[in-house]
């Protein structure tokens, strides 16, 4: 284990998270050993903050002062879940799970069997049982092992979903996994889901998270994706609605057979403080990985994308293209890092973030990497950031639009280029809504 | 219509507009001709309203309302309009969405419903065919990738559009081919009235043959040098601007 050079005195969050594991929680069950030395890594690195390379520019130590606590799932709180769930989280039609404080509630997910060709059981059942393919995948040593916050996710993981695909299938039917918390009070949930696709079969996953998060609330979320050989996996997640001293913190794990593609899409539409970052990493040849995001912030609000693209064998391609629209004194941050193994010849490598720049206090810090070891890849990375132009708003005044009204329709036009990576229409249309909502919101309208 | 009374014009501290006059009637059709860099773009933008400009003295009349006063929008919504000499490219926002919302602001600001979404069609599918655009076209983004002339028609396509009181045609004729020069020039004229002006800033005297001026303007070191009739603009086919510019004098 390594120890800290510093010493520094626990902050009180530190302390708390650590007492609560060492104070045995009954809802923690399995994994007992892969907890402990996960908490162990968590305490010898603390809470991530601005010395840490990868989390530079947000300073969770600073920004978590204090540590919400898991609560009880409460019945009481029911119809104001519902409530909740009849925001447009998903696709309509998906077939819904539910993960409501901190549990998988059967209650609020859909009823009925899952689509043909799909197994599920809740996270802490598996754990119950010692699942050996959900063992195996938590203790994969995956990039992002290390990081503190990934680490405190396996320390205390309460819940989740194991979704597993037979291989073959072709799963019409979108799932989706919805992460509920509300109730009124500040409290912590600490999550992980597992998504197993088999060979040659596709799906399509919706993700929601921080759906209608109180004030003050702490979400650490996780999700594994293991895409078998020749699988495809389409993937759109949403952060949903985030009180203020709100913390959404997301890790996603994606490993790739061969021949298999994952194309992944995440709208923050709104944030308190979010984080999502991404470990993936190519592991069979001719496989290809596509991953995009919008963020729309406003007010004080911070959202950091960071991701680690490992291209671990050669003939793969991989995408990113993450835009930013950035309001009043929001913070925007992409850091994206392409890694090509010296072996990985052939790898293809796109990396793109954009951001506007809209409030005089607002901004964006984009940090894009190629780590190359092999000798003959294309890789290229871009980051723009830029304000509206003068006179292009100029043109469409001239033509009688009112100034709201031309930065509406340039801010759309930039935020609809990146939701043309997002595959599906009815995906695309739900955040398409979701990005006029913010547009109106701006505006006045 | 509109009257330019003693306008003086910098552009970061460099005088461009230098105590311009101009007065253009109801229903009239004023041609300005001038070497290049004498401003003339930038009357026309200091009328529509674009900012950076800085306006030291003078006032921009429309109906006897000084414009100055108010922004883009409400100049526009005012019945000003300017075709653009090298008009923008919007990406992303498909030319029948900006036209719609350009109509819509409009009736908006007349205080109408609306326009249906079938009338909307119709009025522009009328309006294109009329100048030859094609209907593709309008599916693609605003003017991004469309050629010179074709820019300049989506152009007098938005005027037609519009209806505003006056039109500023700021070298619309450049870029456009003969037959093109047609088209646009038909445009314009099915559009003049008794209640519309237009002020059109041409080099050439090719334009001026289609749509007839009835004053033509030379505007020189910023200002109007000279007014006179469309014979004024055959003269300076043949003589240049020498004697307006002082250089050669
Ligand atoms: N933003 C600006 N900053 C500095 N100078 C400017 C700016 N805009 C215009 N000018 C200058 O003002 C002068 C007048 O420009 P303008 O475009 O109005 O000329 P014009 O008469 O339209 O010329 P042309 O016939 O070539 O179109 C030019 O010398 C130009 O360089
Ligand atoms: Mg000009």
């Amino acid at each position: 284990m390594n120890k800290p050079i510093l010493q520094r005195a626990r902050t009180e969050a530190e302390t708390a998270l650590i007492e609560r594991f060492d104070q045995g929680d009954r809802r923690l069950v399995g994994a007992t050993d892969l907890r402990a030395a996960a908490m162990q890594r968590f305490a010898d690195a603390g809470l991530p903050n601005r010395r840490v390379e990868a989390w530079h520019y947000t300073d969770l130590r600073g920004a978590m002062r204090t540590a919400a606590l898991a609560r009880a799932p409460d019945t009481a709180t029911l119809p104001l879940a519902r409530q909740c769930l009849a925001k447009p989280l998903a696709q309509t039609n998906a077939h819904r799970f539910v993960i409501f404080n901190g549990a998988y509630n059967e209650e609020l997910s859909s009823d009925g069997a899952p689509p043909a060709g799909v197994t599920v059981s809740s996270l802490a059942s598996a754990l119950a049982v010692g699942d050996a393919d959900v063992l195996d995948v938590l203790k994969a040593d995956t990039p992002g092992t290390g990081d503190a916050i990934v680490a405190l996710n396996t320390a205390l993981m309460q819940d989740g979903v194991v979704i597993r695909v037979a291989p073959g299938a072709k799963v019409e039917r979108p799932l989706a996994i919805l992460n509920l918390m509300t109730g009124g009070f500040a409290q912590a949930a600490f999550l992980r889901s597992i998504l197993i696709v088999g060979a040659g079969a596709s799906i399509m996953l919706d993700e929601a998270t921080a759906v209608c998060m109180p004030d003050a609330t702490q979400a650490n979320e996780a999700l594994t994706v293991v895409v078998g050989d020749g699988a495809r996996v389409d993937y759109a997640a949403q952060v949903a609605e985030q009180g203020a001293n709100s913390v959404a913190l997301h890790s996603l794990f994606v490993t790739m057979g061969a021949n298999a593609q994952f194309n992944g899409f995440c709208l923050v539409p709104t944030a308190g403080l979010v984080r999502r970052q991404i470990f993936a990493r190519l592991e069979g040849e001719h496989s290809t990985i596509s991953l995009g995001g919008l963020s729309l912030l406003r007010g004080k609000e911070h959202s950091d994308t960071t991701l680690v693209i490992d291209h671990a064998v050669p003939n793969c391609v991989s995408r990113e293209f993450f835009r930013h629209i950035l309001d009043h004194e929001a913070t925007g941050v992409f850091q994206g890092k392409v890694v090509v193994r010296q072996h990985a010849q052939k790898t293809d490598g796109g990396m793109k973030s954009q951001a506007l720049v809209l409030g005089e206090d607002a901004s964006m810090n984009n940090k894009p990497e190629l780590e190359i070891f092999a000798d003959d890849v294309v890789c290229g990375h871009g980051a723009t950031v830029g304000q509206l132009d003068k006179n292009q708003i100029f043109y469409l005044q001239a033509r009688g639009l009112s100034r709201g009204e031309a930065e509406s329709l340039l801010l759309e036009a930039f935020a609809n280029e990146a939701l043309d990576l997002v595959a599906d229409e009815a995906v695309r249309a739900r955040f398409a809504g979701q990005t006029d909502d913010w547009l109106a919101h701006r505006s006045g309208r | 219509m509109l009257e330019v009374k003693n306008l003086h014009v910098s552009v970061g501290g460099r005088k461009i507009l230098d105590g311009l006059n101009l007065t253009v009637k109801d229903g009239e059709v004023a041609a300005i001709m001038g070497p290049n860099g004498t401003g003339k773009s930038t009357l026309s933008y200091v009328i529509a309203g674009r900012e950076d400009y800085e306006v030291e003295e003078g006032e921009v009349l429309l109906d006897g309302v000084n414009i100055l006063e108010m922004d883009a929008t409400e100049r526009a919504n005012a019945g000003v309009f300017l075709a653009f000499q090298y008009p923008l490219e919007i990406p992303g926002v498909a030319t029948m969405t900006f036209l719609k919302a350009a109509l819509n602001a409009q009736a908006r600001a007349k205080g109408q419903g609306e326009l249906q979404t079938p009338e909307f069609m119709k009025k522009v599918r009328e309006a294109a065919q009329k100048l030859g655009v094609a209907q593709d076209m309008l599916k693609r983004p605003l003017n991004v990738g469309f050629s010179g002339g074709e820019k300049k028609r989506m152009e007098i396509l938005q005027m037609a559009l519009l209806q505003p009181k006056i039109g500023i045609l700021d070298e619309t004729d450049s870029g456009l081919d003969i037959d093109a020069l047609r088209i646009v020039a038909d445009g314009v004229n099915a559009l003049r009235a008794q209640d519309r002006s237009f002020l059109v800033i041409t080099h050439y005297q090719r334009l001026l043959d289609y749509i007839k001026p009835d004053t033509v303007h030379v505007m020189a070191r910023g200002k109007i040098a000279r007014t006179g009739g469309p014979e004024l603009a055959l003269e300076l086919e043949k003589s240049g601007y020498a004697a307006f510019t002082g250089e050669a004098a």
